[in-house]
């Protein structure tokens, strides 16, 4: 009951904070791609794979008090932090999720910016697409955010880093 | 002449409850209605469960899939045609792409994706690409048309214009199904003035933009969509199938899992159950294949699947109370314990759904909610997001509606002839007695 609330918690706990929705999103793709049981749904948008899905549940959980969302300037927009709330522990508590290396995995992809993150998640939606197609998808779609070869070439080895710390490999 | 220009030599048509006529003259199109992959659509129902709360709703998505493509093609034909920001050599593509935007959908979708993690998006991409017949009908355009359809459907093409009228706040398939999902539930509402909004549509560069002085008649298709949102697609009675439908296919799986010995074999789910399912596997699946299931489980001796099916095959739905998870859930957890206690495994029969739906919404920079807002095109030729100039659809743009309720059984709960006191806890929790 309330799995799928309890996933994105756990997700959110064992980050400790998170910062931006963008990031939050990728964060979670990325998990799910490589891994995790996550359940929300991802379609192509703007800044790559993005889930109404996900918005929403976000979005419930501050709405049950369980996720604290912080709204703060950053230059010409807003950004959003999140946090688990005291009750959201409570709730985790009773709720106790398994996701054994998905704290890792967090962690590492919690130190990167959520431009790279964009990149990765982007590269692991056309996986299944020949490298040079994937760069060509990278160069045409995300043409405003100037990705090279050799963030490309990075991107592909984090995936497999974080395989790697997914136990996958 | 080339396939993609090829016509027929009479043009073909379709009687339509919505629009009257669907008129086909392009060969391509004719050959793509024909194919069996096109033709499975007939039998999958547009609403899914709703035709349990609607009894009208029976159409189905190829019904929908032929209103979608009459809507682009009047669009591109009546409209765009020879304007400047329009390119004719888009046409067929944005046709086939509307035709085939739902070609993946299987049956009852909504629960099989949840229970079998699977993602219609992905098998629209397959079959459109995979070895199909409706690939090989693409593939006479060009080699690489398939490829530039399934871009379009999956939003990854850099064609944005084409993107946006298949796909958008304001795009064909939201124009069919709010209006062919009104005809059909038989209901007031989801009815709007699409003539006007067509006839006010331009191309632009990156999307469709929408004339000022059809703002009026764009408000009253945002209201229209927020109307049938809730009256229609989250009714709470359709949603208690949706959850008996979800449990069944759950039970089916575990049991599998547990090597249980289905009296009737349910050999068109092995390939689900163990997550290995093919292209041909998939597009065998439709509404019919599964109900045989349900009717046959009703004879099934695990007490949980045979109790379900009947259920839903007999309409003997779950009946609801609001639901307040975050001042309830600890409420859940005992109600949880009690059904154990009452023998009545909480697991199929105590279930938290949730809707939610944004009306509107509008980008706002630097975050991550990726609508493409409708743009309004003003006298002097500027562009203008939606909601800046309509008071209304200011008043909606970016709130969320969202409700909860709690599903259970209730004759099971009403039984008092075993576990009379627990029964009574379960029923004071619930604030049903």
């Amino acid at each position: 009951m309330l799995k799928d609330h309890a996933k994105l918690m756990h997700a959110i706990a064992v980050s400790e904070e998170i910062v931006g929705r963008k990031k939050l999103q990728k964060m979670i793709y990325i998990a799910k791609n490589i891994a995790f049981p996550f359940q929300e749904r991802f379609q192509f948008h703007f800044y790559g794979p993005y889930s109404e899905e996900l918005t929403l549940r976000v979005e419930e959980l501050c709405n049950m008090g369980f996720l604290n969302e912080v709204k703060e300037k950053k230059g010409g927009y807003y950004q959003y932090r999140y946090t688990l709330t005291e009750t959201g522990k409570e709730f985790l508590d009773i709720n106790s999720v398994e996701m054994p290396s998905l704290q890792d995995c967090l962690l590492d992809m919690n130190g990167q910016n959520a431009r790279f993150l964009e990149l990765v998640s982007t590269v692991l939606y056309f996986n299944d697409l020949p490298k040079e197609e994937v760069k060509e998808k990278v160069f045409t779609l995300k043409s405003k955010q100037r990705y090279t070869d050799e963030e490309v070439e990075q991107a592909y080895q984090y995936i497999g880093s974080l395989r790697e710390k997914a136990g996958l490999h | 002449m080339a396939y993609s220009a090829e016509k027929l030599s009479e043009e073909k048509v379709f009687k339509d409850p919505v629009h009257r006529y669907i008129h086909v003259r392009d060969r391509v199109i004719w050959d793509l209605i024909g194919t069996k992959e096109f033709q499975r659509l007939r039998r999958i129902k547009q609403l899914g469960t709703t035709y349990l709360t609607f009894h009208g709703a029976e159409h189905s998505r190829f019904n929908h899939s032929l209103g979608v493509y009459e809507i682009v093609r009047r669009i591109s034909d009546d409209v765009f045609l020879g304007r400047p920001e329009w390119d004719e050599e888009d046409r067929i593509l944005t046709l086939c792409a509307a035709l085939l935007h739902d070609l993946g959908h299987g049956p009852f979708s909504h629960s099989f994706e949840k229970v079998f993690d699977l993602d219609h998006e992905h098998y629209t991409r397959a079959i459109i690409l995979g070895d199909t017949e409706v690939h090989q009908v693409l593939t006479r355009v060009s080699a690489d048309f398939p490829q530039k359809v399934a871009d379009v459907i999956a939003k990854t093409s850099k064609n944005k214009l084409v993107v946006s009228l298949i796909s958008s706040q304001i795009d064909a398939d939201r124009m069919d199904y709010l209006q062919r999902d009104a005809y059909f539930t038989g209901v007031s509402y989801g009815h709007f003035d699409m003539e006007r909004i067509l006839r006010v549509m331009r191309p632009r560069e990156d999307q469709v933009v929408i004339k000022q002085s059809g703002m009026h008649a764009v408000e009253d298709y945002i209201m229209s969509r927020y109307q049938m949102y809730w009256q229609v697609y989250f009714h709470p009675v359709t949603r208690s199938a949706e959850v008996i439908l979800t449990k069944i296919l759950h039970r089916a799986k575990d049991l599998h899992e547990q090597k249980y010995r289905f009296k009737y074999d349910p050999i068109h789910f092995y390939s689900l159950f163990n997550g290995e399912i093919t292209l041909e596997d998939y597009i065998k699946l439709d509404e019919a294949i599964i109900l045989y299931y349900f009717q046959m489980w009703q004879e099934e001796e695990d007490p949980i699947l045979k109790d379900l099916c009947c259920r839903f095959m007999d309409r003997n739905l779950y009946k609801y109370v609001e639901f307040d998870p975050a001042k309830e859930y600890k409420k859940l957890t005992e109600l949880s314990a009690l059904f154990k206690k009452a023998g009545i495994d909480p697991e199929y029969y105590l279930v938290v759904d949730s809707s939610s739906d944004l009306p509107y919404d509008f980008y706002r920079p630097g975050e991550e909610e990726e609508r493409l807002p409708i743009h309004l095109l003003l006298k002097n030729g500027d562009i203008r997001e939606l909601s800046r100039e309509s008071e209304i659809v200011d008043a909606i743009s970016g709130k969320r509606r969202t409700d909860h309720k709690l599903y259970y059984p209730a004759d099971f709960i009403a039984d008092d002839s075993k576990k009379p006191n627990i029964k009574k806890q379960i029923r004071t929790l619930l604030e049903i007695d």
